[in-house]
């Protein structure tokens, strides 16, 4: 399987590949220092939330993605039943499967380590991981934006837990509105082009539309379907249109 | 107890899709359409999420200081802003709007 990559394994000839460790291990750090540092934006969060020490703890060791963590805690303070709340935070989670499959080729894991990376497997570790041009490079940079982002992101997250806890009243210091930064700074860079704006603006409709009239939790799984039905629309746009716009130049051409 | 099992079910459910895009044959999840789907099912999510934890009371919806607060957030992300101060702002703004009676 590892043959199948393009990656060079030797720090390698093409010139563009010599890219120093110590570069590395530089854009890595930045990397994990700084989102590791937002476990805190969570701790703070999930303990307003009502969530206790331990289960705020247990979250960021467990689970450790950070989407999903505060998509469950917000679907708990809202009331959502603990397996609508899972399954909101569980398909967030689904994307760090693709993210898994690019890094086991780039990776080329023994197996027996593989369950051990596997939870770092996140956002974060993927695109300081892709951006290398060697694989030394490559599990350098996996391993050191890892362990710098899961120990960080777990030592904040106490840290703002156990703020929350002592200034109580988390509304009061605006803390409420961390939660729905936090979605809107990773959803921003996601929306490149109409399609992804397109989906966006429908999953809004379906989650603000439906939540007076669907039990708590299960608008946000609703909305997911704006992903399909988009995606199926401009399929269908894009196969009619493929076709119509390929004949209208050539007529143009024609004339 | 019902707070245990969901965090339970969340650590295991996303560890296991971890795993699995480290274990899977290469090319058994490449289809386009697949791919493409991975990539727009977090946008709809995060976009829902946004919407209703900026505007939901409850059940109802509402126009509250921490439309302030996310708005502020935008206009953050929009000036390039790092992830922290983006954070920052929606907290500062949303808590200055509060603390003037809004």
């Amino acid at each position: 399987m590892t043959e199948q990559t393009a990656l060079p394994d030797a720090p390698d000839a093409s010139g563009a590949g010599a890219k120093p460790d110590a570069a590395v291990v530089r854009d890595a750090l930045g990397v994990g220092v700084a989102v590791g540092l937002s476990g805190f934006a969570f701790g703070v969060t999930s303990a307003g939330s009502g969530l206790t020490l331990a289960q705020t703890c247990a979250l960021s060791l467990l689970v450790f993605t950070g989407a999903s963590q505060f998509a469950l805690v917000g679907a708990l303070a809202a009331g959502g039943n603990p397996l609508t709340a899972a399954a909101g935070a569980f398909f967030l989670g689904v994307r760090n499967a693709f993210y898994g499959l690019r890094l086991s080729q780039l990776l080329a894991l023994p197996r027996a380590v593989r369950p051990l990376a596997a939870q770092w497997v996140i956002d974060e570790t993927t695109a300081v991981a892709l951006a290398q041009p060697t694989r030394r490079g490559v599990r350098i940079g996996f391993t050191v934006t890892g362990l710098t982002l899961y120990v960080l992101w777990n030592l904040t997250t106490l840290l703002g837990a156990l703020g929350a806890e002592a200034i109580g009243d988390t509304d009061a210091w605006g803390l409420d509105a961390a939660g729905p930064a936090v979605f809107l700074a990773l959803l921003a860079p996601m929306l490149k082009d109409t399609t992804e704006r397109t989906v966006a603006a429908l999953a809004v409709l379906l989650g603000l539309g439906l939540l007076p009239v669907l039990p708590p939790g299960v608008p946000v799984l609703v909305a997911a379907l704006a992903a399909p039905l988009v995606l199926w629309a401009s399929g269908r746009r894009a196969g009619g249109a493929g076709d119509g716009a390929g004949r209208g130049t050539a007529e143009r051409e024609g004339e | 107890m019902s707070v245990w099992i969901a965090i339970g079910v969340t650590a295991v459910g996303c560890y296991a899709v971890k795993l699995l895009g480290l274990l899977v044959p290469a090319g058994a999840l490449e289809r386009p359409l697949v791919r493409r789907l991975a990539a727009l099912l977090p946008v709809a999510l995060l976009a829902a999420l946004t919407a209703q934890q900026t505007f939901a009371d409850g059940q109802a919806l509402v126009l509250d200081a921490r439309t302030a607060g996310v708005a502020a957030a935008a206009v953050a992300l929009l000036l390039r802003a790092p992830f922290l101060l983006v954070v920052a702002a929606a907290v500062v703004v949303t808590a200055g709007v509060r603390a003037m009676g809004g």
